[in-house]
């Protein structure tokens, strides 16, 4: 099985702190010789490690600009949260028109896709022909999280492909009618504010491949449009997105899109993961739709963003509510927008393949754990006590990695080295 | 195998504590996710049935290599009427309970649900001890 994981390490900048050892909701990183290390089974790509990383040594395997050279038509597709990361004053339009000045040749919303897959939401949900409660599909980080950790619950994934990937088939169609060019030749470029979009479209789980040809992350974009944006001249009439489609960009915006009056919003990768276990107990079962965003604020508080969250999500309250008469009612098209292959849970190892074997190494992992100071320190390079124990049972780290422990023998070997020498002196004499 | 646990009849913001401990036991041992989950939800029921029946007690939870067998014990006031409580909806639960979410009348009708033997030792006065089983 090969991971393809955008987010990577940049070893020069690593100083091998316990930040991203603490804030990595999956526990796959473990600081080993002084650096991070990803465990690549387990990361989700949520970008957690980016957020707290205090040396930017968490970085993003995003594409750059010089990538539109290798098309002869490129079309910028920006996420709806893009447009929180300016002030209100500047309109959405303008914002698209920025994206013409630096060198794309057209505009497609990511926001007119999310009306599309809100359209197709209730069509699927109306028709009766889907589990409840239904989970939403559209954070990539969620999607890969259920796979390793709720498999169980996959059943209840809304199975329609996020508005990313609907906002690309519907931009390339258009361009393909307008230029007379084929696919090969068209660039479709997403304008990510996270790690997980962009591995979506470099190794997607829901169709053999993207209809994205890159992805640019938000900070990168931002760098290019921010000084032209107040110059920017003769705009051109690019926004059609909607009300609907920009609130998208907030924790709660697919809850509305879907028509439902009960759902449950959730933000924030841990919030999420209580609420998947509540699921899974299920504790949860008259709800009708449940929306599930790994970043506080939904993909306005996403990793690659600039602006706070929270600011943000009120900037995109503003912008959507300024363009709350424009959008044209759209098709709701389930076939054409679903999942071209199932997202299968993947079957985790547990400590050993045989039960037996398995739990006589989980009571020497009980054992070990009571040895160890249970103060989840970190010094160790694991998150926790419990997850070093557990490093130990796998034969991946050894009882001298914890310091306390280390002190301890280095006590007692001082004890001996100190007795062996009172028994030489003793014999001299 | 044996997990112990103390179950609180105190504290509600537990509740749930040992069902959620033993679940990440059995996905650590490699456990399939259909028997986690039965074992999980039938074992929270249990938990919460402990709590506000029983005032608290103790759980002990077993892993054979054919079968997970779960036992709850308290010193509650027992069931005194097992038929009823079998039922879906019936619940003895007060209103103060009720307004925090629990007592629907679904705990035991659910562990049935979800386990392949289920077996109660109840009487007025003598406490409750219940055995959920599920089999590998």
């Amino acid at each position: 099985m090969t991971y393809f994981h955008s987010v990577t390490l940049d070893a020069r900048k690593c100083h091998g702190c316990t930040n991203c050892i603490d804030h990595c909701p999956t526990e796959a990183i473990r600081v080993r010789r002084g650096k991070a290390k990803i465990i690549k089974q387990r990361c989700i790509d949520c970008g957690e490690c980016i957020r707290v990383c205090q040396s930017h040594a968490k970085i993003v395997a995003a594409d750059d600009f010089s990538m539109l050279d290798n098309f002869k038509y490129n079309i910028a597709m920006p996420a709806p949260s893009f447009y929180s990361q300016f002030r209100c004053e500047i309109s959405v339009n303008r914002i698209l028109n920025a994206f013409i000045k630096i060198g794309f040749d057209d505009v497609f919303e990511v926001a007119r896709g999310a009306e599309y897959i809100s359209a197709a939401t209730r069509e699927l949900i109306a028709s009766g022909n889907i589990k409840k409660p239904v989970i939403s599909s559209a954070c990539p980080a969620v999607l890969r999280l259920m796979r390793e950790r709720f498999p169980g619950l996959l059943g209840n994934v809304l199975s329609l492909v996020s508005p990313m990937e609907a906002a690309a088939m519907l931009a390339r169609e258009e361009a393909r009618k307008k230029t007379g060019l084929c696919d090969e030749e068209i660039g479709v470029f997403f304008i990510s504010p996270c790690p997980a979009k962009v591995t979506s479209i470099k190794s997607p789980l829901t169709l053999e491949k993207s209809n994205v040809s890159g992805a640019i992350s938000v900070k990168d974009a931002f760098a290019k449009i921010r000084p032209i944006i107040d110059d920017i001249e003769d705009e051109l009439p690019l926004a059609v997105s909607g009300y609907e489609g920009i609130f998208w960009a907030r924790s709660g915006g697919e809850c509305k899109g879907s028509g439902v009056e009960d759902y449950i919003a959730v933000d924030g990768i841990n919030n999420v993961l209580q609420v998947l276990e509540e699921i899974e107990y299920g504790k949860v079962n008259n709800v009708e739709f449940i929306e599930l965003s790994a970043c506080t604020s939904g993909c306005s508080g996403g990793p690659l963003n600039i602006v706070n969250p929270f600011i943000a999500s009120r900037r995109i309250a503003q912008q959507s509510k300024k363009r709350s008469n424009v959008s044209e009612p759209k098709i709701a098209d389930v076939e054409r927008f679903s999942w071209k292959k199932p997202v299968e849970g993947r079957k985790h190892s547990g400590l050993d393949d045989d039960l037996e074997k398995a739990m006589q190494k989980m009571e020497l992992m009980d054992e070990l754990y009571e040895r160890l100071p249970k103060l989840d320190c970190g010094s160790c390079g694991a998150p926790s006590c419990k997850a070093l124990a557990e490093d130990i049972v796998r034969g991946f780290a050894s009882e001298n990695d914890c310091i306390f422990i280390m002190r301890e023998q280095v006590k007692k070997l001082a004890k001996e080295l100190y007795e062996l020498n009172e028994s030489f002196d003793a014999s001299a004499k | 195998m044996i997990k112990k646990y103390d179950i609180s009849g105190e504290d509600f913001s537990l509740a749930g504590e040992a069902s959620s401990n033993f679940k990440s036991v059995l996905k650590r041992l490699g456990i399939s996710t259909e028997i986690v989950r039965r074992v999980s939800i039938a074992m929270y029921e249990a938990e919460i049935n402990t709590i506000i029946h029983g005032g608290g007690g103790e759980c002990e939870a077993e892993i054979k290599s054919n079968a997970i067998s779960v036992t709850f014990r308290d010193n509650g006031p027992g069931i005194a009427n097992l038929e009823l409580a079998m039922q879906e909806g019936y619940s003895t639960a007060s209103e103060k309970i009720r307004e925090l979410g629990f007592g629907a009348g679904m705990g035991l009708p659910n562990i049935k649900k979800y386990t392949d033997d289920m077996l109660i030792d109840t009487a007025p006065g003598k406490g409750t001890t219940l055995t959920l089983i599920i089999n590998l």
